[in-house]
């Protein structure tokens, strides 16, 4: 793949007449190894099946993303402190009527408190893994990662698995012992990849307008920093030389997207610093990121695609405000919340934007949308719930 | 682990030395024991490949940039086998570390982030004074997730834990149970954990815990939380007819 260099974003990038995918320094295509264990017979490999959409990614590879008929592996800190991000895909599916699952025979891929507190091993990590891609398998359906940490490590997971055959051992005994198969998916698919695959039909669907909105993305590290060659690189966007996922979405919406210097720098999240030492968190959310994306681009709202990048990056700001009344905040959501505002879904009942802590008052106003007759109607709902005359929402009352 | 009673080897220019951190000293022996653990683990060759000293995974870094502390020094460490500067990385400067790996952009392949994460590791399982240090106020969490499959859930957002998080938390957990019944998914109406997980799937979760020695790491971190993790699952897996061997 040859990029023209006007393609590719920024000064430094000027003296170089075009920018080639390096062969030579590509990894190793995992698949190789996958199928290649396969036809030993030591585990299944789910094939994507049915419809699904090509997407590039790294090194001139492609990716095959499932379109329907997907496992949803969900996310802890999405369900547990941000539901509306959950909410706001599985909106989007039912929406383009897409067929999906929201399993129950699931678990968290428990990489949160590994990364935090390294209470964990190697062969624990890969089983929790294996068996929710067991739990998918055994479903039919293909699972696809809401949080860029799960979707990281279990990259690192197959990594690992496909290197090491004492490892493999020690997980296939205890998969034997659960009575579950081997199974690993033939694609690992964050749900930001399955948003760039289908960001033309959401376009199709739009019915605000985001002309004159701006963006800054905050790619997730864990989305493209882990097991850095699979992850979505299209030469139309950025020159392929940053993820396209989320910008790419967003530019399909007609908004416009803004860059910022620390683009590259990770959002503060830290795993274990989010719940117990803050002070470093808070820090470099407003100072590297929240601060920079403002003195740069002054954007109306910062999108990102990871659970712990939109949590760190909007709590982060009310402290920063009350010791500086000056710091100017910036609302933060998902692209997920982002693209079904733009198809039209409801701010609170579908969005639940009131989990959310940097005021985004301003950015619905500036889509076009009546928050206060919004939330009017969210109160009205939730008074049903108080009277006892329902005992729970359903997505038929995300209809108003 | 056998401590001795030499001083505390804190650098006076570390974050640990200025928030009076101590830790044991022991003897080389006991150093080289703990870095041949790490070692030892599968991933280790795969995370170390030598080092330039050009620093990209120190400019990459976040931690780097708020405290004394530098993935390059770990990398170098590790390449040069220094069992006493490891033993020092260990006790002072691992929990640092933000493991969002931006410092996989080294040129020679190395994952800084990776050791950091087997020297955690091996720092649990021992028993050393850094993790209990580190982990200390975190433990509601570890039981969170070892005993429920999910991480965070909704009734841990109380305004009390997290004051700096503004008042949207207080609002959160004063509406908590109404708001939750108000999502359309039917799997997220829970108030403890993050969605509803099937018992089924709870019971195979604390089969791993066991069969895979997870559990076995807390006893050395914290006592009663083992204690209380280890009831909580065999209850269950009695209950739904397991046997542990």
């Amino acid at each position: 793949v040859t990029i023209p260099v006007e393609k590719v974003a920024g000064p430094g990038r000027k003296n170089k007449a075009e920018f080639q995918w390096s062969e030579e320094h590509a990894p190793e295509d995992f698949h190789e190894r996958l199928f290649e264990l396969e036809d030993r017979g030591e585990l299944i490999v789910q094939r994507v099946s049915g419809d699904c959409v090509e997407v590039p990614v790294k090194y001139g590879r492609t990716k095959k993303v499932p379109i329907g008929n997907t496992w949803h592996h969900k996310s802890c800190g999405q369900c547990g402190h941000i539901p509306g991000y959950s909410t706001a895909i599985f909106w989007v599916n039912r929406k383009l009527g897409i067929e999906y699952e929201d399993p129950r025979d699931q678990t968290s891929c428990t990489a949160w408190n590994y990364y935090a507190s390294a209470t964990s091993n190697a062969a624990a990590q890969a089983s929790v893994a294996l068996r929710n891609f067991a739990a998918a398998y055994e479903s039919g359906n293909f699972p696809i990662i809401h949080c860029g940490t799960s979707f990281g490590h279990y990259k690192e997971v197959r990594a690992e698995l496909l290197a090491h055959d004492k490892l493999r051992e020690e997980v296939r005994a205890v998969m034997d012992a659960l009575g579950k198969p081997l199974v690993l998916p033939e694609e690992m698919v964050h749900y930001s990849e399955w948003f760039y695959a289908m960001r033309h039909e959401i376009a199709k669907h739009q019915v605000r307008s985001f002309d004159g909105i701006s963006v800054t993305v905050h790619p997730a590290c864990h989305y493209y920093k882990l097991v850095e060659g699979d992850a979505i690189y299209d030469p139309e966007v950025y020159g392929g030389q940053r993820t396209a996922v989320v910008t790419s979405l967003v530019q399909a919406l007609g908004a416009e997207v803004r860059d910022y210097s620390t683009w590259f720098d990770c959002c503060g999240f830290g795993f274990r610093h989010i719940l117990v030492q803050r002070d470093f968190t808070r820090s470099f959310a407003t100072q590297r990121k929240i601060k920079r994306m403002k003195e740069e681009a002054d954007p109306d709202v910062t999108l990102t695609h990871d659970t712990g990048c939109v949590t760190t990056l909007d709590k982060s700001q009310f402290a920063a405000r009350a010791q500086d009344p000056e710091f100017a905040t910036i609302p933060v959501l998902s692209e997920a919340q982002f693209a079904a505002l733009a198809m039209g879904a409801h701010p609170y009942l579908v969005c639940q934007l009131h989990w959310h802590a940097a005021d985004y008052k301003p950015l619905l106003e500036k889509m076009g949308i009546d928050h206060e007759r919004a939330w009017a109607q969210f109160e009205e709902a939730t008074a049903r719930l108080e009277r006892g005359e329902q005992q729970y929402l359903t997505w038929e009352d995300t209809d108003v | 682990m056998s401590a001795t009673t030499l001083s505390t080897p804190v650098r006076s220019d570390s974050a640990a030395y200025k928030l009076g951190t101590t830790y044991p000293d022991v003897p080389i022996e006991e150093k080289e024991r703990l870095f041949a653990e790490v070692k030892a683990d599968e991933r280790y060759s795969d995370y170390l490949y030598g080092c330039y000293e050009c620093g990209i995974c120190v400019a990459a870094c976040p931690s780097a940039r708020y405290y004394d502390f530098s993935p390059r020094r770990i990398a170098q460490a590790a390449a040069r086998e220094d069992a006493e500067l490891i033993y020092q990385q260990m006790q002072e400067d691992i929990w640092e570390c933000s493991q969002c790996f931006s410092c996989l952009r080294c040129p020679r392949g190395n994952n800084p982030g990776g050791i950091i994460t087997i020297m955690r590791e091996v720092a649990v399982t021992n028993g050393l004074q850094s993790a209990k240090q580190a982990l200390r106020g975190y433990t509601r969490i570890i039981y969170k997730i070892m005993s429920t499959g999910t991480q965070v859930s909704p009734d841990m957002l109380q305004a009390d834990a997290f004051p700096d998080w503004g008042p949207n938390v207080k609002e959160v957990s004063d509406k908590l149970a109404v708001w939750r019944r108000a999502l359309p998914p039917d799997t997220h109406h829970t108030t403890t954990t993050g969605w509803e997980v099937s018992t089924k799937t709870l019971v195979e979760l604390y089969l791993i815990w066991h069969k895979t020695g997870a559990l076995d790491m807390i006893a050395e971190l914290d006592a009663s939380l083992h204690s209380l993790l280890e009831e909580v699952m065999e209850d269950l897996l009695d209950e739904e007819g397991y046997e542990l061997t």
